[in-house]
C-alpha cells in the first residue's frame, strides 16, 4: 500500500520539456512509474520520450486520466502551475521548484484551501514509493522496499537516511520530502497521521530542521495520536541564531527554533532522537526490535 | 535581502508612508549641508543592518548643522557595536540626517507571513521603542494582531480595530489605520517579507509617521523587481560569502578549524552538527547544492581555503543527481590546481560510489576516505589536530 504514491498512479509532468523536468520524467518512468502526460504551455501536441505533451493540465487529464503531477517549473511560473494542477482537481501536486517567490506560494496554498488536493513542497526532493513509483528528484537505487516511512525537511539528508536503513536490510515504505520552505503544503503532522494509518509503515523517520516551529507542533502531535515507532533527527545543532542556513525557513530567530527546543519536544513525545544523523538506521533498529 | 533604514523610508514614503523629513549622506560636509537644509534640531543616524544601533552610540540628537556634523565626524569610519552585530561590529559608511521630532507616543508595527497561519500577519503594540520578541515574552496580550486574508489584502476595518486596540482615538486612529494600509500596500506590491516600523510615533500635532523602519525584502521575487536589487549593499556583507554566492554556492563562516562541503543545505547543517559531536569545530557552512560541477567545486575549495584557520577539509557529498566519479574528478583537479596542502577527508556514497573512490585512490594525492558520515568526522578532527571523540 505505501502512502500517496503507488505502482498504481498516473503521473503528470508539468515542465517535461525542459532540461529538469525531461531527466526526472526519464528517471521516474525507468523506476517503474506510469508517467502518463506532460505539460508544458505552448508545446501541446508534442510528444517527450515518448509521453505526450499538452499545453493545459486540464486537457492532459481529461485524455490521460493522471491523478498525480510533479511541477519542474520555473519558479516565476511555478506558483500557477501548481493552482493550474489544483483546478484540475489532481489529488497529489508534488512541487520541487526552488526560489519562488513567497507571496505567490502563499497565494497558490489560499487557492488550495478547500479544494481536492495535496500538495507536498515546493522546494523539495518529492516522494518515492520504495520498489514503486517515485515523483521528484530522489535517486531509485539507494532504496529498497521494507516498512519504515521517511518525512524530512531536507534533500540529501533524506537520501542518508534511506541508504542507512537499505544498508541495513530494512528498506522503506514511501519517503516524502515536505521542503524547507516557511510555506509548504504538506507538514509534518499529515505524514505523520499517513504514515500511521499506512499497514506497510511500522515505523517512521522524521528528520526536522533548526527554524519555525513544525517540529514542536509535530511532537504534540505524536503524544496525542501516534502509536507507532518514531526516529527523529534535527539539522542544525550547531547553527548560529540569525543566520538562514541554506533552506529559507531554516533561521534561529529571536530565540524561537532551536535544534534544542525540538530535540526536547520530540524526545518529551517519546520520539528517539539521535544527535548524530550517522545514527538514524540504527535507532530505529532497535525501536524495530523491541 | 536587508535594506537600510533610509532605502526602507523612501521606499514605504513611495507607497504613501508618512516618514520624517531626512537625507541620506556619505560624508561630514554632506551631513552639515542637510542640517542646515532640515533645520533646527536633527538626529544623526548610522545606517547599518542591524538593528540596536541606539545602544552602541549611532544615533545623536544635533541641535544645529553644526554638532551635527561633529557627531557624523565620530560616527562615519567607526565600528559601530550593537547587541544585533556580534562583538565584531560594523564599519559605518552611510548617515541618515533626519528632522528632530515632538513625540507624543511610540507605537510598534510589524507586518510578515506568519508559517502557523500561512497568512501575512499584521502586529501592532503600544509598546513602542522596546524589544518586540520581550514584549511578546513577557506581555503578550500587548500585541495585537490580525490575520490577513491572502485574496483580499488588509481591510480598513482591520486596520482601524488595530489603532483601536492600542488605544489611539480620533484624528491619530484615522491616520494610524491610514498608514497600516499603506504599509500593507507596500509588502504586496514589493514583495516584502517583513516590515517593522518600531518605533512608529504619534507626534504633539498628532501625526503619525514611521521614525525607524526595517524592511527585508524576499530575495526569490528579486527577479520582478530590479529597482529593489541596486538596493543591495555588499560592505554589509562577508565578502566570502558574497563571492560564494555569484558560484552558486552557499557559504556561511564561522569560528571552527574543519572546512566543510557538502552538498544540500540540511546535510551541511548535519555535517557541521556530527563535526562538533566527533569534537571538532567546523570552519563554515557551504552547501554546493545538488548539481555540483568541477568548476564548483574548485570554486568551492578556493572559498574554504581562503579561510586561514582552516585545518582540514572535509567533504561529505551523497550523490544522487551528482555522481560520485564526476565529483572525485572535480575534486582532484581542484587539489591538483590549487596546490591545497591541508588534509582532505572524504565521504561519498551513491552513484557510482566504487569508481570515484578508484579515481581519489589513484590520484596518489593526500586524501583520506571514509565509509560513513561518522567516521569521515572523526578523521576530520583528528587530523585537524584536535580531539576525536572515541
Amino acid at each position: 500500500m505505501a502512502v500517496l504514491l503507488t505502482r498504481d498512479t498516473r503521473l503528470l509532468v508539468q515542465g517535461i520539456t525542459g532540461r529538469e523536468g525531461s531527466f526526472h520524467a526519464r528517471q521516474a518512468a525507468e523506476y517503474g512509474t506510469q508517467v502518463v502526460a506532460g505539460v508544458t504551455p505552448g508545446k501541446g501536441g508534442l510528444t517527450q520520450d515518448g509521453v505526450p505533451v499538452f499545453d493545459t493540465v486540464y486537457e492532459a487529464v481529461r485524455e490521460t486520466g493522471a491523478n498525480a503531477s510533479v511541477v519542474f517549473v520555473p519558479p516565476p511560473v511555478a506558483a500557477d502551475a501548481v493552482m493550474e494542477a489544483a483546478d484540475a482537481e489532481l489529488p497529489l501536486i508534488v512541487c520541487i521548484t526552488e526560489g519562488i517567490p513567497t507571496l505567490d506560494m502563499m497565494r497558490a496554498i489560499e487557492f488550495l484551501r478547500g479544494r481536492p488536493s495535496r500538495l507536498i513542497g515546493p522546494n523539495c526532493p518529492g516522494l518515492i514509493t520504495a520498489g514503486q513509483a517515485k515523483a521528484g528528484i530522489i535517486p531509485g537505487h539507494i532504496c529498497r522496499e521494507g516498512r519504515v516511512g521517511i518525512v524530512s525537511k531536507s534533500g540529501t539528508l533524506t537520501y542518508e537516511a534511506i541508504h542507512q536503513l537499505t544498508q541495513l536490510g530494512l528498506g522503506q515504505s514511501t519517503c516524502i520530502g515536505i521542503g524547507g520552505d516557511p510555506l509548504i503544503g504538506t507538514s509534518f503532522i499529515d505524514a505523520l497521521e499517513l504514515f500511521e494509518a499506512d499497514e506497510e509503515t511500522e515505523a517512521v523517520v522524521l528528520i526536522g530542521e533548526i527554524g519555525g516551529h513544525a517540529e514542536e507542533d509535530a511532537a504534540a502531535y505524536i503524544t496525542e495520536r501516534v502509536r507507532k515507532p518514531v526516529v527523529g533527527f534535527i539539522a542544525g545543532q550547531t547553527a548560529p541564531p540569525g543566520r538562514r542556513m541554506g533552506h529559507a525557513g531554516a533561521i534561529i530567530s529571536g530565540g524561537q527554533g532551536t535544534a534544542e527546543s525540538k530535540m526536547a519536544a520530540l524526545q518529551a513525545a517519546g520520539v528517539s532522537v539521535v544527535k548524530s544523523p550517522a545514527e538514524i538506521g540504527d535507532a530505529i533498529a532497535r525501536r524495530l526490535s523491541v | 535581502m536587508k535594506i537600510h533604514e533610509y532605502q526602507a523610508k523612501a521606499l514605504l514614503a513611495e507607497h504613501g508612508v508618512p516618514v520624517p523629513r531626512s537625507e541620506a549622506v556619505f560624508s561630514v560636509d554632506d551631513a552639515k549641508a542637510a542640517a542646515e537644509r532640515l533645520g533646527g534640531l536633527v538626529v544623526v543616524k548610522a545606517q547599518i543592518h542591524a538593528g540596536g544601533r541606539g545602544k552602541g552610540g549611532g544615533v545623536r540628537l544635533a541641535d544645529d548643522a553644526q554638532a551635527a556634523a561633529a557627531h557624523a565626524d565620530q560616527i562615519l569610519g567607526m565600528t559601530l557595536v550593537t547587541p544585533q552585530t556580534g562583538p565584531s561590529g560594523r564599519l559605518v559608511s552611510r548617515l541618515l540626517i533626519e528632522e528632530g521630532l515632538d513625540i507624543a507616543s511610540e507605537l510598534y508595527l510589524g507586518l510578515l507571513i506568519d508559517r502557523a497561519t500561512q497568512r501575512p500577519v499584521l502586529m501592532v503594540s503600544a509598546a513602542g521603542g522596546m524589544d518586540i520578541e520581550e514584549v511578546a515574552a513577557e506581555t503578550p496580550d500587548q500585541v495585537h494582531r490580525i490575520s490577513v486574508e491572502p485574496g483580499l489584502g488588509l481591510a480598513p476595518f482591520q486596520a482601524r480595530q488595530l489603532a483601536a486596540a492600542v488605544g489611539l482615538r480620533g484624528k491619530p486612529a484615522g491616520r494610524a489605520a491610514s498608514l497600516m494600509l499603506r504599509v500593507w500596500d507596500a509588502f504586496r506590491a514589493r514583495d516584502a517579507s517583513l516590515v517593522e516600523i518600531n518605533p512608529l510615533v504619534v507626534t504633539a500635532n498628532e501625526e503619525v509617521l514611521a521614525l525607524d523602519a526595517k524592511v527585508t525584502l524576499d530575495d526569490n521575487a528579486l527577479f520582478r523587481h530590479p529597482d529593489l536589487r541596486e538596493l543591495r549593499d555588499l560592505d554589509e556583507e562577508e565578502a566570502l560569502e558574497t563571492e560564494a554566492s555569484q558560484h552558486a554556492l552557499n557559504y556561511i563562516r564561522l569560528d571552527g578549524t574543519i572546512g566543510c562541503m557538502v552538498n544540500g543545505a540540511g546535510l551541511a547543517m548535519a555535517t557541521m552538527d556530527i563535526v562538533k559531536l566527533a569534537g571538532g569545530e567546523p570552519a563554515n557552512f557551504l552547501d554546493v547544492g545538488g548539481g555540483a560541477n568541477a568548476d564548483q567545486i574548485r570554486n568551492a575549495f578556493r572559498i574554504l581555503l581562503s579561510d586561514d584557520k582552516v585545518r582540514a577539509v572535509l567533504i561529505n557529498i551523497f550523490g544522487g543527481i551528482l555522481r560520485c566519479d564526476v565529483l572525485a574528478e572535480g575534486v582532484v583537479a581542484a587539489v591538483t590546481d590549487l596546490g591545497v596542502d591541508v588534509p582532505v577527508v572524504i565521504r561519498m556514497e551513491g552513484t557510482n560510489v566504487d569508481e570515484g573512490k578508484r579515481m581519489l585512490r589513484e590520484s596518489g594525492l593526500n586524501f583520506t576516505t571514509a565509509d560513513s558520515m561518522g567516521e569521515a568526522a572523526e578523521q576530520a578532527v583528528r587530523v585537524a589536530g584536535g580531539e576525536a571523540a572515541s
